[in-house]
């Protein structure tokens, strides 16, 4: 069953002057069909424009579908009497996480969603000490976020938003604001929160790196969805992902170029360093 | 010409409680003409760092030499000096203000004194440099994209024709063509007009790709200092304060541990191409 699905989504954004009078229109999703599953993990990857963040909003119910519609968990998005109820179900994490934390506490800011939808105080409490146990953030209940490191803060936001027991998390360039430590436990609670909880993630990112381990992966430009498949079917063609703006995991760009000079037997789509290794040994190896 | 640090200390919050010793007998030089990659975690002391070069910090102690001058002499003049050592602020783009683009890179060399028509033939030069189209020019900055706004901010600083450019985390939040674009703008600058460039990264790719000398910092102090090659041949200690190799440099490792007769001190895709292939083929 799809957690989330569009169907011929389209928006634009429309700027007007100081009379109200429309200046400009800017198409910003194009006839958009996505589909995910209850319990994937799916990555969106595009260039700095293509679209992927006003699609992020779209699901999360912060914008509006121009034409079309958005279903979460079989609800739409346009119909005002949904929104609380979508908000809930698809929590929304940002890039900065300064900008998401409110606390002075650790556990008073994972507390304050639950709390904001009228769950009862004890088991607030108890909502609070999973999610932070989920991402390794519960000896750090008594901090103050502002102590935190950059990945620790996010994952205190992450833990904010498991508070309030979603479906789906959509995560909108976590990353991009930490350090390879701090990416690294991000991606890393990502993946336990799908793998263990069965939470649905979307994630949204400019590091092909993180990407390799998800279910499915979807490449936007200019408001559309250009490519869809695996991590393999997508970064075995490292010509159109150029064309894209984007880029592919180093060990797949030395793979591709190994291949290109003469090293016939590597299989496409290579992802890991591990898998390189691997396949070269495999095929020619010496030893 | 060149810049020294010399037994640099820097204390946040001298004399409280809080206190915290963020440079830690700091010594170093950088060459004029260097390509400078400065690595380490959050919080190993890399932006207070690239913040005494211009004078916006002072050092506790020790002393800065620019072109042999003690930066902290009475007699010498640290306006002059923050046109020389142009800073770029992580997501620089946040700072532009101004009405359109132009204007904003005006607003560096105007500030500095230079004439309007001085000021206008700068702003032009550098909106040059970094390759923004004329169209781009005279439009509110807010309409350009993420990697053009930080072009433009780059320009701002550039417009004041500074000697050395310090970078703090320039391609944070772009996409990847747009890091390369602004990597690539970096050589460029470095290449042809002799520009010092300092970039601070946590892209232990791109610091291998693009500088020819790494300084990596941990906990105020500089832990290593090197060509990349020397800096990346040490992976356990990188790996001991939170830092890694490049990808393709593990992938060197662990071919040799395998028995392909490669160099395992590579640290770009294209040098491991070619050893990867004769290792191969000589086999």
């Amino acid at each position: 069953m799809a957690i989330v699905e569009t169907h011929g989504l389209s928006f634009d954004y429309i700027r007007r002057d100081e009379e109200g009078n429309v200046s400009s229109i800017n198409r910003a999703l194009d006839d958009v069909e996505l589909s995910v599953k209850k319990g994937e993990f799916i990555a969106i990857l595009g260039g700095n424009g293509s679209g992927k963040s006003t699609l992020a909003k779209q699901i999360n119910a912060i914008l509006y579908p121009t034409e079309g519609y958005v279903l979460v968990d079989g609800k739409k998005t346009s119909e005002e009497e949904n929104i609380l109820d979508i908000r809930q179900k698809a929590g929304m994490i940002f890039q900065n996480p300064d900008n998401q934390i409110i606390g002075s506490i650790v556990e008073e800011d994972v507390g304050f969603g639950p709390e904001n939808m009228g769950v009862a105080t004890d088991d607030i409490w108890q909502r609070v000490e999973e999610s932070l146990k989920i991402l390794g953030m519960w000896e750090y209940r008594k901090h103050s976020p502002m102590r935190l490191s950059g990945g620790q803060k996010q994952r205190v936001a992450i833990a904010g938003v498991v508070a309030m027991h979603p479906e789906c998390i959509i995560m909108d360039e976590p990353t991009a604001m930490l350090d390879p430590a701090g990416r690294k436990e991000v991606i890393r609670a990502a993946r336990a929160l799908n793998d263990v909880e069965k939470i649905t993630i979307i994630l949204i990112t400019h590091y092909m790196e993180e990407v390799v381990y998800a279910d499915r992966l979807f490449v936007m430009q200019d408001g559309r969805i250009k490519m869809t498949g695996t991590p393999r079917e997508i970064f075995s063609r490292v010509e159109e992902l150029e064309e894209l703006r984007l880029d592919v995991p180093q060990a797949t760009r030395l793979a591709y170029e190994l291949k290109k000079r003469g090293l016939s037997l590597l299989p496409d789509g290579i992802l890991t360093e591990k898998e390189l290794v691997t396949e070269l040994c495999r095929s020619y190896s010496i030893m | 010409m060149s810049i020294i640090l010399d037994h640099v200390n820097y204390i946040y919050s001298k004399g409280t409680n809080d206190e915290v010793k963020a440079l830690d007998d700091v010594s170093f030089e950088i060459k004029d003409g260097d390509f400078v990659g400065l690595i380490g975690h959050t919080g190993s002391g890399k932006s207070t760092l690239v913040q005494h070069l211009d004078g916006l910090l002072k050092a506790t102690s020790g002393h800065i030499y620019y072109n042999g001058e003690d930066i902290y002499d009475r007699d010498f003049d640290m306006r002059a000096l923050r046109g020389k050592v142009g800073l770029v602020f992580q997501y620089p783009e946040h700072q532009l203000f101004e009405e359109d683009v132009f204007k904003d890179v005006c607003y560096g060399p105007r500030n500095m004194g230079l004439s309007e028509k001085e000021a206008s033939l700068a702003a032009y030069s550098a909106l040059k440099a970094v390759k923004l189209p004329d169209e781009c020019f005279y439009v509110s900055p807010f309409e350009l994209s993420g990697g053009q706004k930080r072009r433009a901010a780059i320009a701002g600083v550039l417009a004041m024709k500074p000697e050395v450019l310090v970078l703090d985390e320039p391609t944070a939040g772009l996409d990847p063509e747009g890091r390369e674009e602004i990597l690539d703008l970096m050589k460029e600058l470095h290449d042809t007009r002799g520009i010092t460039v300092i970039l601070v990264s946590h892209s232990m790719e791109d610091v291998a790709d693009y500088a020819h000398h790494i300084i990596v910092m941990e906990k105020g102090k500089v832990f290593m200092s090197g060509t990349p090659r020397e800096i990346y041949s040490h992976i356990e200690e990188l790996e001991s304060i939170g830092l890694a190799a490049p990808k393709v440099t593990y992938i060197m490792h662990e071919l040799k541990r395998r028995g392909f007769d490669v160099d395992t001190s590579i640290t770009g895709v294209k040098e491991a191409v070619d050893s990867i292939i004769g290792a191969v083929w000589n086999a």
